[in-house]
């Protein structure tokens, strides 16, 4: 298998053949943000806050779904690629209705920890005030669109670890949003088996375990990497303690 | 040596903030011999004086009272931190936005949701609400953000302590400015 050699952040670093950027920088210790990034699952470079700059291309790139290349010169935490980032937290956060006190992922919310992240003590944009609905139709789980992010992580999930597609999106624009089959409501989405994937890979409160409150959802994302581990490997097991 | 001028305020918030603020506990102590507190609602003060220094504002700016109230406070005073999570982005008190103006909330809340004798409030009880509430940068130039629902008194601490010696407070870290 060939390996490419390449520097990221003035740090030569070794990727093997198929590998992205961001695999690049894992395994190197750099840690790039992200958010529709997921362990296990397909990339859509939906979000751009993993944008890096590329020595010798105009435009920044996003790192989970830029190929490592020989040679290539990468730059991860520019004041220029901070900046975009802030923004983008920004604009995520006056796009949807994000109330961190009376969410169900406070404390635990991969949005809350990018505002950090970026040092977004306020937000200097507009906020949007959405009128977004809540389904609460699925007996176990529920769906608040004021929360979500469009980032796609329980689409993908959902098609490529379960097998099933129950979500997809629909709309354009600011009335994007992920819809169960045929846009129904969750509960009568036939298609869902009701595994909970979805809800693990959810980075925000959007997705739950109905009966959680303020800050009670704690997502096991090992799980789903787990899954997605499995599956490439072949291995058959029944959970993260069977015997291999 | 004169003492700061330190004044609290309370918009549009359900007062956990100026609660946290009393979580400060012995360092009010402290902090009592360095300012003088001309306006709170700590304090029995009827009008905002001028030549404050430094405002810790709680509270969305949701009714025409603190639309004036603000705008006071701003002329008034030096240093305007937005104190708690409905300060620096609408929070709680925000959520009524997404019913699009004033109108449809006072249906929602005093005629819809009423269970005996719906009615509105007479104009004169209840201060006239906006058409939507608004973080109070939105309003009027702000000078430091204290995120939290409530921030808790370490964070209020923070940014206190640096302008009791006359340096502006920097916050950043997950322990100082997330948002919840
Ligand atoms: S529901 Fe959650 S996982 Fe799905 S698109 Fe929205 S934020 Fe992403
Ligand atoms: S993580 Fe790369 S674009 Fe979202």
């Amino acid at each position: 298998m060939s390996v490419h050699t390449l520097t990221i952040d003035q740090r030569l670093v070794s990727a093997r053949q198929g590998e992205t950027v961001l695999d690049a920088a894992k395994e190197a210790g750099i840690s790039i943000p992200t958010l529709c990034y997921l362990d296990g699952i397909s990339t859509v470079g939906a979000c751009r806050l993993c944008l890096v700059e590329v020595e010798g291309q105009s435009k920044l790139l996003p790192a989970c779904v830029t190929a490592a290349a020989e040679g290539m010169v990468v730059q991860t935490h520019t004041e220029h690629l901070q900046r975009y980032r802030r923004m983008i937290v920004e604009l995520l956060l006056a796009e949807g209705n994000h109330i961190c006190a009376v969410c169900v992922s406070n404390g635990h919310c991969e949005l809350q920890d990018l505002a950090v992240d970026m040092g977004v003590d306020h937000v200097g944009l507009a906020y949007q005030f959405p009128d977004r609905q809540v389904d609460i139709s699925h007996q176990r789980f529920g769906l608040d669109h004021n929360r979500c992010v469009l980032c796609t992580r329980c689409v993908r999930a959902c098609d490529e670890l379960e097998g099933v597609h129950t979500w997809d999106m629909a709309g354009r624009g600011r009335n994007s949003h992920v819809v169960s089959d045929l846009n129904q409501p969750w509960g009568e989405a036939s298609s869902c088996t009701s595994c909970g994937k979805c809800v693990s890979a959810c980075p925000t409160g959007a997705l739950f375990d109905r009966g959680s409150t303020v800050g009670e959802m704690q997502r096991d994302r090992d799980r789903l990497s787990f899954i997605a581990n499995a599956r490439q490997e072949r291995q058959v097991a029944r959970g993260p303690h069977a015997p291999s | 040596m004169t003492r700061i001028k330190l004044a609290t305020v309370w918009l549009g918030g359900c007062s956990g903030c100026h609660m946290s603020f009393l979580d400060l506990d012995e360092w009010l102590f402290e902090l009592a011999q360095q300012v003088e507190l001309v306006y709170s609602p700590f304090a029995d003060v009827k009008t905002y004086p001028e030549g404050v220094d430094v405002a810790l504002v709680e509270g969305a700016v949701a009714n025409q009272d603190h639309l004036e109230m603000i705008r006071q406070v701003r002329d008034r005073s030096q240093f305007l931190i937005s104190f708690g999570d409905c300060a620096v982005t609408g929070n709680v008190t925000a959520i009524r936005n997404v019913l699009g103006a004033a109108e449809p909330v006072l249906t929602r809340a005093y005629l819809e949701a009423a269970d005996v004798r719906p009615q509105l409030p007479e104009a004169d009880i209840l201060p006239p609400l906006l058409e939507a509430v608004m973080p109070v940068h939105q309003v009027v130039p702000v000078d430091c953000y204290l995120p939290g629902c409530p921030p808790n008194a370490e964070r209020i601490r923070a940014v206190l302590e640096p302008l009791l010696r006359g340096d502006r407070p920097a916050l950043s870290g997950a322990d100082f400015i997330r948002f919840g």
